[in-house]
């Protein structure tokens, strides 16, 4: 399609969103000025203008399909006939399933902890040098960028040329430099994770970072100074004042990162595709829904494992936020 | 001033430590994507500052650019045609010794014709018989190669691999999926926030539940709507309405939570005050609330646009893979299959697709933060 034609088309889409709440509006203040008793009813329907649209793509788009993939992970491939446990049992003898599984739990445990300690440890580092809000932004840069064009980014940090030719990926360049064989880093079993979460974590280190800085202000210098004169480390104040004052950040912090993790995707899907056992569960997931003609039941079963691993934090959200609403 | 001290030697060394980390696998994918792609597949990044020494091999001219000269056959020509930039230090005549001669010496070839070869390229090929080939004969040069770089790649990337087609797409993409879900969710925070009306409560809960399902779980039903109503309608099941709307609604709990947290810092008595005034919900929305939500409007279109643009997943489900259609990152995704050792169509196509998120990182930083950190605490 040509520019002009597509702009034509975002116009009318955007537009069209715009006039529907203009003219249904209008039309309501329109009618009301010729029945004016009926306050009431006015309401109601104003309020039904306001929240209808966004109801609606609410139920179509998460309500509705939220159950629905849980009604098919009962399903055939085609959805169309109930087999009961059938889809759950198949993924507990799958061997790529268990490999996800622990894939996973790797990433669960790897990611949202170092992000966050590096995270804490650069803000506080940032906040005693006058270059500090120029280090902060060259590291939160990442959090711009695409899990796609990070993943290009690093495949060409990992690239990896036969001992003897010169190599043009920096990790191998430096192994070599330093006397190792170079090695095709994301071909290695196991280890190979390690290097994909590096993605993640170089990434996600800018979110925890700016978050914290946000926290560390609230820290009152007094405790801080307090603390310097009677003489403790900034090693200890780090952990026994900054690290404890900053408990809820660090917390919010780790589930929002903990939540990212169980859904990648892009980084497995673009640099491995799941092969050397790098598979997870989000990876899985889109394999089947398109493997063979697409298998709703399998696919299903893995987008509910996804769903499990989110809902305590779920819970606690949902928790948190009637205690918030008592006050 | 401080004194300087081991510790804060110690953090300013440590946070260095991280910046290069950080930065230097970004900085190494722009100065590879301007570099040319012959150099880029054969040597590193981090070489392309200092002058390179590279080996190649050129042919001479054929018996067609012979002249004579007293009783010789000459062929004077440059190697490298004029244009390139380098400078031969050695050179050789057979691929065993590629480097068997000093600039400026002769050479001898088997058929008893001798070359010298000079450091700017310039040849001089002499023969007591005239030339019979039409094909000349190869030479090896060393030769140092200053540093060069180039917007070729991009050129290639652009027009020829069609990423300037995805570009478009991907803001075609991008801007509806932005825009929709903030006026539609600006509305429906205003509701939850000011209106009063059965089931507010549950339905708030129900976005609080919805900010951490999964878009996995969302998929499958979804995409079988679409492939449905495309059926019935007779029309393709995969459009750019159709990924508007999915962006909307796996991006609508975060942004109306956002709004509703920030539209009930607003304070009530000015929206009361208005109301009591006659203005409709409507009025005091368009004409109180909207002028007083710009920042945090700004706040929000940055994350959901950043959100919408970096996506590959919901792309991948509900757009085509045709050229008219692929967004940024499927098609990076494919050529990372496709051309996963040209790469320099993928560290310039890679950067392509970073430069609006980047542009609006560099410039709007200030709002991309408010937000995350606003979002920071729905958790």
């Amino acid at each position: 399609m040509s520019i002009f034609s597509l702009a034509i088309t975002v116009l009318i889409g955007v537009l069209f969103f715009v006039a529907f709440f203009h003219f249904s509006n209008f039309l309501l203040d329109y009618f009301r000025v010729r029945a004016s008793k009926k306050f009431a009813l006015e309401n109601s329907i104003r309020v039904i203008i306001f929240i209808a649209p966004a109801f609606i793509v609410l139920f179509v788009f998460i309500l509705y399909p939220v159950f629905e993939t849980i009604r098919l992970s009962f399903y055939d491939k085609i959805g169309e006939n109930f087999v009961g446990l059938y889809n759950y049992s198949w993924a507990i003898k799958d061997p790529d399933f268990k490999r996800s599984i622990i894939n996973n739990l790797g990433w669960l445990i790897v990611v949202p902890t170092i992000s966050t300690f590096f995270g804490l440890v650069i803000a506080n580092l940032a906040d005693r040098v006058w270059w500090g809000s120029i280090a902060k932004s060259i590291i939160f840069m990442p959090m711009a960028i695409s899990f796609v064009g990070a993943g290009v980014i690093w495949k060409f940090m990992y690239d990896y040329r036969g001992p003897g030719d010169q190599q043009i990926g920096l990790l191998n360049a430096i192994a070599v430099a330093l006397g190792f064989e170079p090695q095709a880093w994301l071909t290695i079993p196991i280890w190979n994770n390690l290097f994909l979460m590096a993605i993640m974590i170089w990434i996600q280190t800018g979110l925890a970072l700016v978050i914290f800085s946000a926290a560390l202000r609230s820290i009152p210098n007094e405790t801080l100074d307090a603390a310097r004169i009677d003489g403790a480390s900034e090693l200890k104040i780090f952990w026994s004042i900054i690290v404890p004052f900053l408990e809820q950040t660090i917390l919010v912090i780790w589930t929002i990162i903990t939540i990212l993790v169980l859904k990648v995707f892009d980084i497995i899907y673009a640099m491995t595709n799941g092969q050397w056992q790098t598979e997870v569960l989000a990876n899985l997931m889109y394999d089947w829904m398109f493997r063979g003609g697409g298998d709703s039941g399998r696919g299903s079963v893995l987008a509910f494992c996804i769903l499990i691993g989110v809902t305590p934090i779920l819970a606690w959200n949902l928790y948190r936020h009637k205690q918030d609403q008592k006050v | 001033m401080k004194k300087i001290t081991f510790t804060s030697v110690f953090s300013q060394l440590l946070l260095l430590f991280f910046v290069v980390a950080w930065i230097v696998p970004t900085f190494g994918l722009f100065i590879s994507s301007l570099r040319d792609k012959d150099v880029l597949a054969i040597s590193g990044w981090w070489t392309s500052f200092t002058t390179t020494e590279i080996n190649e091999i050129y042919r001479t001219e054929g018996k067609d650019a012979q002249i004579k000269e007293g009783n010789y056959y000459f062929i004077k020509r440059n190697l490298f045609d004029g244009g390139q930039e380098k400078e031969i230090f050695r050179f050789g005549v057979t691929s065993k010794n590629i480097d068997e001669y000093e600039v400026g010496e002769t050479a001898l070839f088997k058929d008893q014709t001798e070359i010298t070869v000079f450091e700017n390229g310039d040849y001089i090929w002499k023969s007591e018989e005239e030339f019979k080939k039409k094909k000349g004969k190869r030479i090896f040069v060393s030769a140092k190669s200053p540093p060069t770089f180039t917007l070729d790649n991009y050129k290639e990337v652009l027009l020829k691999e069609g990423l300037g087609q995805a570009f478009l797409n991907t803001l075609a993409v991008a801007l509806p999926a932005t825009l929709i879900p903030l006026i539609i969710c600006s509305y429906f925070a205003y509701a939850l926030t000011w209106m009063k009306f059965y089931g507010r409560d549950i339905l708030l809960a129900t976005i609080i539940a919805s900010l951490v399902v999964p878009l996995q779980m969302c998929l499958i039903p979804v995409l079988t709507i679409y492939n449905d109503f495309g059926a019935l309608f007779g029309v393709s099941a995969k459009s750019f309405p159709g990924i508007w709307m999915a962006h909307t609604g796996f991006g609508l709990a975060s942004t109306t939570f956002l709004l509703w947290n920030f539209l009930k810092t607003l304070p009530s008595e000015m929206i009361e005050a208005a109301r009591v005034d006659g203005a409709t919900h409507y009025d005091t929305f368009i004409k109180i609330v909207v002028p007083l939500s710009i920042p945090s409007f700004a706040s929000i279109f940055i994350l959901q646009f950043l959100w919408v643009w970096n996506d590959l997943l919901v792309g991948l489900v509900f757009l085509d893979k045709h050229p008219s259609e692929i967004i940024l990152t499927a098609k990076l995704k494919e050529l990372l299959g496709s051309r996963g050792e040209n790469w320099e169509i993928l560290t310039t196509g890679a950067f392509v697709s970073m430069t609006v998120p980047l542009f609006i990182f560099f410039s709007l930083q200030r709002y991309f933060i408010r937000g995350l950190v606003a979002g920071s605490i729905k958790g």
